[in-house]
């Protein structure tokens, strides 16, 4: 059974945590640098406030121990803040984090709450999927060895590097499953 | 990549999940009262997941007295411009003028709130007409399910505002989950009788017979001062906490709400939280229950 830390310290995670049970895998929440001493084959970002997010791995001191993993080839799904986490640089702003993915992100691209909305588009490999979008950022640059995976409405929204994939929506708040299940296949 | 179908979000009905589904992405956090461009900075680098936007935080509203209002929206605007989370504003139960004006300058997220002076004694706004999010108070399950009938994303406990005292928020919090787990006990024949006896929807208390959960993302209010709070408040199942004066009352606001930030994510850990205590300064003093004249909770029911 494939074990996947799911980052737990703001937002949406425990979404993230029955989507993969429901794929039969095995979920626990990373909360301190503790956790990352256990065994595991795939680490989930999940979606939230990205500052709030931020400023906790590095007040806990998960931030370069997660980011020595994810260098080290640990797969990484990551959603909205997550993606925000990940990127190497963030549009407009000078805050860096984890910063593993080469790609610009926008924050707040679709505006504020009243900009949030829910499509349907096309995900390299898998087809058509539900996309829910919550004051969600955007993809303005996929940079060298990253793949855009998917856009809507000429904005990309989804990219894939290496072993990281990273979307400006939410596949945990939907029931489709096959996000979670593309990045299983990657865990394994 | 073909097959893009944007579904335009502007019927009421389509923007209810998104709306709840914003509530889902504050879970674990902590939004903080502001009433400058300056604090709301001072808490979003804390940690604040939100902010809500007013020009005087409950203390102060309770000491000044008098009739107490929506904020100015230029004053709103300028949180707006000055932080880059969701911004959250107070109007008036029952005053969906006031709603419809936080509306149109693209707030976040709406707390029709009993911290105001009531504008209607009888009934509240009906948040179904609206795009925004509106969040509401409540003291027990009942109040909870009338309130997202009328359309609320998101539920918050009803503690007494500006006192920097935790019993009512924690007494709310029980009545939520003696609630619900009332619920779960039934037998489904038994869900119509109870329905009439909270005088909610049959519908709501079928889901939540169902998912042994509220519908919506509940969030602590009232009374939060310190990080041994909201630790109390999330162990008893809170979803995250809103600070209102507990933060820029006390003595060094930074400090707090970063110890109150750390301590929502890592409630169960009192190592983690006992560090967290030492040497925050004097909190806000706080009045107690049987101290204040007003009880802001008994507003709307």
């Amino acid at each position: 059974m494939r074990r996947i830390g799911v980052l737990a310290l703001h937002g949406a995670f425990i979404e993230h945590e029955h989507a993969l049970s429901d794929l039969g895998a095995q979920a626990f929440e990373i909360r301190e640098r503790g956790d990352l001493d256990r065994s595991f084959d795939g680490l989930v970002l999940p979606s939230g406030e990205s500052t709030v997010q931020g400023k906790l791995l590095c007040d806990l001191g998960i931030m370069e121990p997660l980011r020595a993993l994810i260098k080290g080839g640990m797969p990484v799904l990551a959603t909205c803040a997550g993606l925000i986490l990940l990127a190497g640089s963030i549009d407009g702003d000078q805050a860096r984090w984890i910063a593993t993915l080469p790609s610009t992100v926008r924050r707040n691209a679709y505006g504020r709450q009243l900009g949030s909305f829910h499509a349907e588009a096309d995900y390299e490999g898998i087809g058509v999927v539900p996309m829910t979008f919550i004051r969600a950022p955007c993809i303005v640059k996929a940079g060298k060895g990253a793949k855009v995976a998917a856009t809507v409405d000429g904005r990309i929204v989804a990219v894939e590097c290496g072993r990281q994939m990273a979307l400006a929506f939410h596949p945990e708040l939907d029931q489709d499953r096959r996000i979670h299940e593309r990045f299983l296949a990657l865990a394994a | 990549m073909t097959n893009t179908n944007i579904e335009a979000p502007e019927k009421c009905e389509d923007r209810s999940k998104l709306n709840r589904e914003l509530a889902q992405m504050l879970k674990g956090g902590v939004i903080m009262d502001v009433t400058t461009p300056e604090q709301a900075r001072i808490a979003e680098d804390a940690g604040a997941c939100a902010v809500m936007a007013l020009e005087r935080i409950p203390a102060d509203i309770r000491a000044a007295g008098g009739v107490s209002r929506m904020s100015d929206p230029a004053m709103i605007r300028s949180i707006q411009e000055a932080v880059s989370i969701p911004v959250m504003a107070k109007c008036r139960i029952g005053h969906f003028a006031e709603a419809q004006i936080l509306e149109a300058i693209d707030i976040d997220y709406i707390d029709e709130s009993e911290v105001l002076s009531p504008a209607d004694d009888v009934f509240h706004i009906d948040k179904t007409k609206f795009k925004v999010p509106f969040v509401c108070g409540a003291k027990d399950l009942g109040e909870a399910l009338r309130r997202i009938a009328e359309g609320a994303s998101m539920i918050r406990t009803k503690g007494e505002p500006g006192t920097g005292d935790i019993v009512q928020a924690v007494r709310h919090m029980r009545k939520m989950n003696q609630g619900i787990a009332r619920i779960c006990a039934l037998r489904e024949d038994e869900l119509y009788e109870e329905a009439k006896q909270l005088e909610v929807p049959l519908d709501l208390v079928r889901q939540v017979w169902k998912d042994h959960r509220l519908p919506v993302v509940n969030f602590a209010a009232g009374g939060i001062a310190t990080p041994a709070d909201a630790a109390l408040m999330m162990q008893l199942g809170a979803e995250g906490v809103f600070v209102g004066s507990g933060i820029f009352k006390s003595g060094d606001p930074a400090k707090r709400a970063a110890a109150i930030v750390q301590a929502t994510t890592n409630y169960a850990d009192a190592r983690l939280i006992a560090k967290l205590s030492e040497n925050l300064g004097p909190a806000m003093v706080g009045i107690n229950e049987d101290e204040i004249k007003l009880l802001m909770a008994q507003r709307g029911e």
